[in-house]
């Protein structure tokens, strides 16, 4: 067993740098994502959210600090290993072949299985039991390439649940998604977060919709945090306004959670 | 699916012994199966007896392993591409191969165990160049540059080895182009022991990356997430496929298309899960490749076809069947 405190999630002073990048992508970032925490990484584009995701998964190699998955350095994790402690899903993914709903939630237990062994009955229980939670089990016989964006979120996130995680990595989940079907996507993972513990980190373009469901925001502007705390501690006119380069306010909505407006403002220099 | 799979089982029983049969009885002089079978099993007349150990029978299972080898790493180059548009021909294995092959040939080392092995140098060296050359065009790999680069480098290999053969001693010139035309009588059992031992771990790797390569036709990030080593899986399946195509090329020259033609048909009918699909294309690879060779053996007889006119026949058609299915997924 984990001590409490230990971090599923956590960047201890990492740096990322591109080769020939001016600039690191990640410098010095120190987060800790813990169990039964929802927590979003928000910021302007290329603030280094996706970068600092990808370095808690091990994707990227660190020119300095560390990556810790449950307290050990994410590069000593072989990565059948790490896919059984943490789902992840990725910002884009295109099936080369046709492959069914059914298909692709069951490679959620690959990491369990290895290279031989056939499913057993809790394996095909786990794959039975996520597509339920995230109600895609009428879709299983489909094809995934004649799915909705919605759709296949969810296939996405119920084989990422069928591999029987401790924690969840999830890159834009709501990037092309309209308003319900967004709203839906987070409900359901604030859902798994509560009922399962699960430690969940997530990107977000979307402030307004992480404010709402997040316990946590970490803001990010180059490569740096800018502020970590509950939504309400994040979520500053001024800071913001710094941050994206254009002037905005914050309102609460009534449960208390804060929202951020754009203001109108002219261009300099463009008549009207 | 489930409902046909009896069927399909029974298919790839039956199809593979049919073809062995076929293989058997059939070319310069046509046996009957009581006598092929008395043969076999070591009765019969003598002359009957040695067209069938000699000529026959090793012809056959060298047809069947060289189908099978290439079929498998057709279908494995396609999950690794992520595209159902390769196979050793195209993305230049074969054409490098056969370089490697020539150059131990016009050096004196004409054994099937020599050749073999500077084919497998020059189809590694092949797929180095090639990768080399798709990334040029961009830093993410478009699978279709991959293929062109593939075509390229393999035309480029084409040309090198015509040249070693114009300025070859004749002697070695004759055997090499009889041998490049592709063709397998000429190696008898000795070829059937060289291309079942090098194949024999390449094909145990591919089969253990049978489920990564399910992943890998998903995406480089998914597969890892999913568990799957990228680099090392990508690496491993490579030098793989490098040294099947390699055992077949030396052992039955260029033969195309079997690795594009048995794999497609496979993925349409049965799916895409590789661990059914690799065993699949082995057994019906080798089952196609050995008719074919019949069919080479028997149509113009006395004389004889390449067996790659007759794979050409068939896997061209399939290739534009793919390719048209491949446009119409990229119209929206």
């Amino acid at each position: 067993m984990n001590e409490p405190t230990t971090p599923v999630f956590a960047l201890d002073g990492a740096t990322v740098r591109y080769p020939g990048a001016p600039r690191p992508q990640l410098d010095g970032v120190s987060l800790a994502v813990r169990a039964g925490e929802c927590v979003a990484i928000v910021g302007p584009n290329g603030a280094g959210k996706t970068t600092a995701l990808r370095a808690l998964l091990g994707m990227v190699p660190l020119e300095a600090g560390q990556a810790l998955v449950q307290g050990r350095p994410v590069a000593s994790w072989r990565r059948d290993e790490l896919a059984r402690e943490i789902g992840a899903v990725a910002q884009r993914e295109e099936p080369a072949f046709p492959i069914t709903v059914r298909e692709a939630v069951s490679m959620g237990r690959y990491p369990h299985l290895g290279p031989w062994r056939a499913p057993g009955a809790a394996d095909h229980a786990a794959v039975e039991r996520a597509m339920e939670r995230t109600d895609v089990g009428e879709l299983a016989g489909r094809w995934v390439q004649t799915l909705s964006g919605g759709e296949w979120q969810r296939v996405r996130l119920a084989r990422a649940l069928a591999q029987t995680p401790r924690g969840l990595a999830l890159d834009e989940p709501t990037a092309s998604l309209d308003l319900r079907h967004e709203m839906e996507l987070f409900e359901l993972v604030l859902a798994l977060v509560r009922q399962d513990g699960l430690a969940t980190v997530l990107v977000s373009h979307h402030l307004n919709a992480a404010a709402r469901f997040a316990d946590r925001l970490i803001l990010m502007a180059q490569g740096r945090i800018v502020a970590d705390g509950v939504p309400a501690r994040v979520l500053v006119p001024a800071t913001l306004s710094s941050v994206f380069g254009w002037p905005v306010e914050v309102q609460r909505l009534p449960d208390g959670a804060p929202q951020l407006f754009p203001q109108r403002q002219p261009l300099p220099g463009v008549r009207s | 699916m489930i409902r046909r799979a009896p069927v399909y089982l029974l298919l790839l029983a039956v199809v593979p012994v049919a073809a062995v049969a076929l293989g058997l009885l059939v070319g310069g002089s046509n046996l009957g199966a009581g006598d092929a079978w008395r043969a076999l099993t070591g009765g019969g007349d003598q002359t009957t007896r040695a067209i069938v150990w000699s000529l026959r029978a090793p012809r056959v299972a060298l047809g069947f392993l060289v189908g099978g080898a290439l079929a498998v790493t057709g279908a494995a180059l396609q999950a690794l591409v992520r595209n159902p548009i390769a196979d050793p021909y195209l993305l230049g294995l074969s054409g490098g191969a056969s370089l490697g092959a020539v150059i131990a040939i016009a050096a004196g080392l004409g054994s099937v165990w020599a050749t073999s092995a500077a084919a497998f140098a020059g189809a590694l060296l092949t797929i180095v160049v090639v990768y080399r050359l798709a990334l040029m065009a961009g830093q993410l790999l478009d699978s279709r540059v991959l293929l062109l680069a593939g075509v390229v480098v393999g035309a480029f290999a084409g040309a090198l080895t015509s040249g070693i053969l114009a300025v070859s001693d004749s002697v070695q010139v004759r055997s090499a182009m009889l041998w490049l035309l592709g063709g397998l009588g000429g190696l008898g059992w000795s070829g059937v022991a060289a291309l079942a031992a090098y194949s024999a771990p390449a094909l145990i790797v591919i089969a253990r990356e049978a489920r990564a390569m399910n992943l890998l036709a998903l995406g480089e990030e998914p597969a890892q997430y999913l568990g799957t080593d990228v680099a090392a899986t990508r690496r491993r399946l490579y030098v793989a496929a490098s040294l099947l195509t390699a055992a077949a090329v030396a052992a039955a020259g260029i033969i195309g298309f079997v690795g594009l033609a048995v794999p497609h048909l496979i993925r349409m009918v049965r799916g895409q899960d590789h661990r059914g699909l690799l065993p699949a294309a082995f057994v019906l690879g080798g089952a196609f490749l050995v008719v074919c060779d019949a069919g080479a053996r028997t149509l113009f007889a006395p004389l004889e076809l390449p067996v790659g006119v007759l794979t050409a026949l068939v896997g061209v058609p399939v290739f534009a069947l793919l390719l048209r299915r491949t446009a119409a997924r990229q119209t929206p």
